[in-house]
């Protein structure tokens, strides 16, 4: 391994706990095999998102080229390398939820915050997703905010939801 | 401590049931994935902190259970011994059948479960159809023990399966498999022991047996509901197959949109390796074993076993070409078996009690039970145990509660986006594999969506067909344009431009992606829009030539009046219509100009008055 | 190797086993239409146009296989010519072409594309489906022209990039529809790790990777009165360029790219086997004073190592940059040619060397980067002024209608057209060292190399690493501290190899003579030359240049008289005053991601 990669000359200084809680995470899993998506993971869990500077962290520190890491991390949904905004809003467009209305719920939300599907509102705090079938189908359509599990939801519910998160 | 040989799991046992004896009352909350969505975790701890506060800790006993299976209805509680199930149990409700049931020795009916049908509360839990119909194997714990007790478990006769196989030859175990019947419950149905004697006979330094939990279907929550509420029984069953084939290592993949079960059973594992019953010499049989899991990222396609083994190896999620299958080049290029989540629940009790047991459930070539998740238009959404060979009636009307709102059924969806569409004419049809592909349908990994009149079928087609684009994985031409291709004609008929000769390129397309897909998510993918085409092809004619959506679901077809009896003239809707083509006085019923409409809806959601009405 | 009996089409076959059911039909002169799979490089399966039909053991398999994918098996019965296999292929061709741009006129691989010939084969006569398509900007560097909305996902580059070449630059990012082969986040690939290889452009069915054209701008000098052109042809292009015209691989055609050349109207036209015979001098030369100080006692960086590759260069100085003083300060011969061109031959054209527009026709694409780096410039003069690959020169011989096939050979221009058989083998892995030995061995010791007709076994072999040690006994007074001193040298060629050799010298493994090339197989099949199946094409090219260099008198760099000459009249001696100014060079450390670009 090249000193280069033990010192991301990139990391700013605020940044180095982060990159030393990554190396701790890749040393973790040295001894498995084939553990790249799983310190994805903890790498998005850590920094919030996947910038190129920590793909590439991640590649030179597990003997991969960036451009393989890269090929890896944008094939999976779950992986984003914009930073998060401060309220993920997630509708749930699984079979179950589609069928009870979730195509509502999404016009909905894009009139109320005034961006699309994938956009973040200028203030960064809300930022609309669709989210394949969380498994709470039985409670469809649900709306997913952060972690928070909303069910049955109907159109004329969703700004009493956003409204308990401005501000938080 | 650690569990040394088979006398240990019995003094487990024995101890655990000797404890639960001193209790009056048990009260077991619910703590599936539905009832955490409806804060069943407040609902625990009021319990746990009133009892205390009322002194009744050594009275009455408090258990975290996972799934009871009436999703819908969370929280859920079943109070023994009386087996009183209440249902939307909030902290308040909890505080009045504490003081209420548990001190009073009142049956609080109001807060029980209410059935449609019978339009009553049926406050006992063995009376209410929802349950009575079902047989549970792979569910048989699940709800109805601590998710996190490897005591419980025991103390249900878990890991005797396991102590039972060790004495067992690897033939002996496979043979009872076979036997038994069991197939494949991801959706294929491919015969279990089949598959498990082929990784037997595979040579290989190393085996590896796999747990495919990524449970990608929509509308599908069986796996997830197994997991969360009874982990240790996944772990007994990859053991069992462990042993069978010759592997030392198992991995779980499970789905990273469950971090409930991945955290349920990431601590089942800590427990089973502290426990003794997970590494080295399990049970003194010599027998060495470990489970890793692995978690996705939010691929649908790795679901497919053989997308699933790279994503596993921290790779794209490709599908590769099989031949070579799994058990010949799996998981690290070893011989690898894959088996579904409920599959692998079903091995403990046909090592225990046999294949004829567990044969005697089901009807020909579809044996034991099926786990469905009932979700859609349905009044009792949620998970659902019942013997193969039951009718889609029965599962739909007497165990489901029919249809919501009074609403006509139209169809069941069943296999997600690999499956097809069940109709009215159908609905006496068994549940079993052969009767299900013979009407263009599947099995599936049992994901059962029930559709209502208001479903517009096209819109269906379109939907699973945007699901499976979004999710293919671009690695063969047929899946990557041909459902592209397919997608864009179905676009073109919701907004009421297709035409008739789309409907043969839809039928081309879907016979050519069939016939050359690489993986079987491919091979599927059109089966939704050949289903509907089959079921429903006056609907998608009123779409192209009547250009109206029967449903009255698809905006572009769809034709906003205003009632002038509802309208009070409040201007409200012509003042936000962005084409400015509703006219009319203050005060007097406004009218929209069809010619212009763009039918945005706008005037729709803010008529405050409910008068704008979409046909 | 056992066999196994099928039938392909109902007629029965033996073959092989282990062999895929394309491979069997292939020896046996069966078409089944391809696209992404490519012999040697790429094995995938993701087109679907190979589908055929497939009965084994008597029952017939659900769904169409994909005939590059499934190997056959004793009593298999295929057939590869049934209407659903033919209309299941064109559906799918048509799927891929549905998103595939309709400029083929315009198109600079239009007569030499995949796509286009199977559309032909396959007779599409109109476009049925439609829908969205890729609409992506060219990525434009000074070496390769990326046009990902003619990416077909066959997937060949990647291949070569990842699993041959084992750089990783070009990979498939996102998935599904909006799959697209590109550096990590969208990077252009100027900015990235690429060596410049170009190894896949030479493996893309379509137009989607091609070199960056050169041809307008030396249209445009030939067109120009005051600038004199000169073209210079590599050692690898002669037994390349022939094949375009349909003449067999390996075809030495010389005489009728000088004679091709001349009818282009260019002024005059040299071999760049000169300049790989300078080269042997200088390098010879410098290995030997670095070998004398570190056999005395003194300072000097060993192993040395070969600099005639710039992607060779480029990757080392990504990857290596602390290996860089174990390189030899030689420029590559195209570019020692023409620092001597700008002013030894300007001199005695007595024309200004910025007058002078000097043209190497290569092999490679790598020179393209090469000829822009600041340092290969004689005050201000570029030393090269363009490189044109085999294909591209090949593509304006076909413009300018010359019958290649018929025509007469001629003879290079004097002055620097005289080369020994020691430079044609530049063109092959392990040539570079043997012609170095050659030259070094006589002058240590006054005696032939005692190798089997100068072949100094198994440099030249196609394996990817090869050794070879060489003991001097009996040397001349001036050499004597190498006396009875056994040199060990490496060979490879690719970068997967060139980074095995780089870990064992920084292990320290015993060597002091290094050539790296690196395309895999050496420059015959480098990044420039005509596309077609590798180990084909490598062995056919290479038996051409093997059998210039044993059908020469001189065989030796050092014998080349015009070398002599070369120094007698302006270099002074090899490694000289002189040639330092104008043979040298160095180079850069850059870093895997170019951040020590700049840095000390």
């Amino acid at each position: 391994m090249s000193e280069v990669a033990k010192n991301p000359s990139v990391a700013k200084e605020e940044m180095r706990a982060d990159y030393e809680k990554l190396a701790n995470v890749i040393d973790l899993y040295s001894g498995k095999e084939g553990c790249l998506i799983q310190v994805l993971h903890a790498a998005q869990e850590i920094f919030g998102y996947l910038p190129f500077e920590v793909q590439k962290y991640v590649a030179d520190n597990m003997g991969f080229s960036v451009s393989y890491v890269s090929s890896v991390s944008s094939f999976y949904s779950f992986f984003s390398t914009t930073p998060r905004t401060k309220h993920d809003v997630k509708v749930c467009l699984g079979t179950a939820c589609y069928v009870r209305g979730g195509k509502l719920l999404i016009e909905k939300l894009q009139e109320i915050l005034g961006i699309g599907v994938g956009e973040a509102t200028a203030d960064n705090v809300f930022s609309i997703h669709v989210t394949r079938c969380v498994g709470a189908c039985g409670l469809a359509p649900v709306v997913v905010v952060d972690d928070d599990v909303y069910k049955q939801v109907k159109p004329g519910d969703i700004a009493g939801i956003l409204d308990q998160y401005r501000g938080k | 401590m650690r569990i040394k040989n088979v006398n240990d799991l019995k003094l487990i046992a024995d101890q655990y049931n000797a404890e639960l004896k001193k209790y009056e009352h048990t009260i077991y909350v619910c703590g599936g994935g539905g009832c955490i969505s409806s804060k069943c975790q407040d609902t625990k701890n009021f319990v746990d902190s009133y009892i205390k506060e009322q002194g009744l800790s050594d009275k009455v006993n408090v258990i975290f259970t996972g799934c009871m299976g009436t999703c819908a209805m969370g929280p859920v509680v079943l109070v023994e011994p009386e087996r009183i199930y209440y249902v939307h149990v909030t902290p308040e409700r909890a505080k009045d059948i504490i003081d209420r049931q548990i001190i009073g020795g009142e049956v609080i009916e109001e807060y029980t479960f209410f059935d449609a049908n019978l339009n009553k509360h049926i406050p006992c839990i063995d009376d209410i159809p929802f349950f009575a119909e079902q047989v549970q194997i792979v569910l048989n714990k699940c709800g109805k023990i601590p998710f996190d007790s490897i005591e419980a478990y025991i103390a249900k006769g878990g890991f005797t399966a396991v102590a039972k196989a060790f004495g067992m030859t690897q033939q002996q175990i496979i043979d009872e498999v076979t036997a038994s019947g069991l197939r494949g419950r991801g959706g294929a149905g491919f015969p279990t022991g089949i598959k498990w004697s082929a990784g037997m006979k595979a040579q290989g330094d190393r085996k590896c047996i796999v747990c495919n939990a990524d449970e990608g279907d929509p509308g599908a929550f069986m796996d997830r509901s197994a997991i969360e509420g009874d982990p240790f029984c996944l772990i007994e069953g990859m053991m069992i197959g462990g042993f069978a084939i010759g592997a030392n290592n198992g991995y779980v993949y499970c789905r990273a949109e469950y971090p409930v079960a991945v955290e349920r059973f990431n601590k089942a594992l800590d427990i089973a390796r502290e426990w003794g019953m997970l590494g080295e010499n399990i049970l003194g049989s010599g027998f060495n074993f470990d489970i890793e899991l692995r978690i996705g990222a939010g691929a649908f396609v790795c679901g497919e076993e053989t997308a699933l083994m790279n994503s596993i190896q921290g790779e794209r999620g490709e599908p590769r070409q099989k031949p070579p299958f799994p058990f010949e080049s799996g998981l690290f290029g070893c011989p690898t078996i894959i088996n579904n989540v409920e599959t692998y629940y079903n091995i403990a009790e046909i090592i225990n009690r046999g294949a004829d047991w567990f044969a005697q459930y089901g009807v020909g070539k579809s044996k034991g039970t099926k786990v469905f998740a009932l979700a859609g238009d349905v009044i009792n959404t949620g998970i659902v145990e019942v013997p193969m060979g039951m009718s889609l009636r029965k599962l739909i009307f007497e165990i489901g509660g029919g249809i919501t709102d009074g609403m006509k059924f139209k169809a069941a969806q069943m296999g997600g986006p690999s499956g097809g569409c069940i109709t009215e004419k159908n609905l006496d049809t068994s549940v079993d594999y052969e009767s299900l592909t013979a009407l263009g349908a599947i099995m599936g990994s049992g994901g059962l969506i029930v559709m209502g009149e208001n479903t517009c079928m096209v819109d269906t087609a379109r939907f699973f067909m945007q699901f499976i684009q979004d999710e293919s994985c671009g690695k063969c031409t047929p899946c990557r344009i041909g459902t592209k291709r397919m997608l864009e004609i179905l676009e073109r008929i919701t907004q009421g431009k297709g035409t008739l000769e789309d409907l043969d390129t839809l039928e081309e397309l879907s016979y050519t992606i069939k016939d050359t897909a690489m993986c079987g998510l491919g091979q599927t993918a059109p089966n939704p829009v050949l289903s509907t085409l089959a079921n429903f092809r006056d609907e998608y004619e009123a779409h192209i030539v009547g250009k109206t959506c029967p449903a009255h679901i698809c905006s572009a077809l769809a034709k906003y009046y205003i009632d002038p009896e509802k309208c009070k003239g409040c201007t409200l809707c012509a003042r936000n219509c962005p084409v400015q083509c509703i006219s009319g006085k203050v005060k007097e019923p406004h009218v929209i100009d069809q010619n212009k409409c763009i039918k945005c809806g706008a005037c729709m959601t803010n008529c405050k008055f409910g008068a704008v009405i979409k046909k | 190797m056992s066999k196994v009996n099928i039938t392909i089409n109902g007629k029965p076959y033996e073959a092989e086993a282990g062999k895929t059911i394309l491979e069997v039909a292939r020896e046996n002169n069966i078409y089944i239409p391809t696209l992404c799979y490519l012999e040697g490089v790429n094995q995938y399966g993701g087109c679907r146009l190979c589908m055929v039909e497939v009965e084994t053991n008597g029952r017939p398999m659900r769904n169409l296989q994909a005939a590059c994918m499934i190997k056959i098996s004793d009593g298999m019965s295929i057939k590869t010519n049934t209407e659903r296999v033919r209309k299941a292929r064109k559906v799918n061709l048509e799927l891929l072409l549905s998103c595939h741009p309709k400029d083929c006129l315009n198109c600079n691989r239009s007569l030499d594309c995949e796509l286009q010939t199977l559309a032909r084969r396959m007779n599409i006569t109109e476009r049925r489906f439609e829908g969205e398509s890729k609409d992506i900007p060219l990525d434009i560097s000074a070496v390769m022209t990326r046009d990902m909305s003619k990416c077909v996902n066959c997937r060949r580059c990647v291949a070569m990039c990842n699993n041959i070449q084992k750089i990783g630059v070009l990979n498939a990012q996102k998935r599904g529809f909006k799959t697209i082969i590109q550096p990590s986040f969208g990077k252009h690939i100027a900015d990235t790790d690429c060596t410049n290889c170009g190894q896949c452009i030479s493996v893309c069915p379509v137009g989607a990777l091609r070199e960056t054209d050169a041809i307008a701008p030396v249209i445009a000098a030939i067109e120009d009165p005051k600038k004199y052109v000169i073209a210079q042809i590599a050692p690898a292009v002669r037994v390349g360029i022939g094949e375009p015209f349909g003449m067999p691989s390996g075809t030495v055609a010389t005489g009728k790219m000088v004679a091709a050349l001349r009818q282009l109207n260019f002024d005059e036209v040299f071999d760049v086997n000169f300049g790989a015979d300078l080269t042997i001098m200088e390098e010879g030369t410098e290995f030997l004073q670095r070998a004398k100080a570190a056999l005395t006692g003194g300072e000097a960086v060993l192993p040395m190592m070969t600099s005639c590759s710039p992607g060779w260069i480029k990757f080392i100085e990504h990857r290596y940059p602390e290996l860089l003083p174990n390189l030899s300060s030689c420029k590559s011969p195209h570019m020692m040619q023409g620092a001597v061109t700008k002013t030894y031959y300007a001199e005695k054209l007595g024309k200004d060397p910025k007058d002078i527009y000097l043209v190497s026709i290569m092999p490679c694409t790598a020179k393209k980067f090469e000829i822009i780096r600041p340092e290969m410039n004689e005050n201000g003069v570029r030393d090269v002024d363009a490189v044109l690959t085999t294909r591209e020169l090949a593509n304006m011989i076909k413009q300018a209608g010359i019958d290649f096939v018929n025509l007469p050979d001629e003879d290079f221009d004097p002055v620097m057209g005289l080369s020994t058989g020691a430079a044609d083998i530049f063109g092959v892995t392990g040539g570079v060292m043997e012609a170095a030995l050659r030259t070094v061995y006589e002058l240590v010791t006054g005696r032939e190399i005692p190798s089997d007709n100068l072949h100094v076994h198994p440099l030249g072999d196609s394996d990817q690493i090869k050794v070879a040690s060489l003991t001097f006994e009996n040397v001349l007074p001036e050499y004597k501290f190498l006396e009875g001193f056994t040199a060990r040298v490496a060979v490879t060629s690719g970068f997967d190899g060139a980074a095995q050799v780089m870990e064992m010298v920084k292990a320290g493994e015993n060597f002091q003579f290094i050539e790296v090339m690196g395309c895999p197989g050496g420059c015959i099949v480098g990044g420039g030359q005509p596309r077609g199946v590798r180990s084909e094409k490598w062995a056919a090219r290479k038996a051409g240049i093997y059998s210039i260099d044993e059908g020469k008198k001189l065989r030796k760099s050092h014998e080349n008289p015009d070398i002599i000459k070369l120094y007698k009249e302006f270099l002074g001696e090899p490694c000289g005053h002189k040639s330092h100014e104008l043979l040298h060079t160095h180079y850069t450390a850059r870093g895997k991601y170019n951040e020590l670009i700049g840095k000390k």
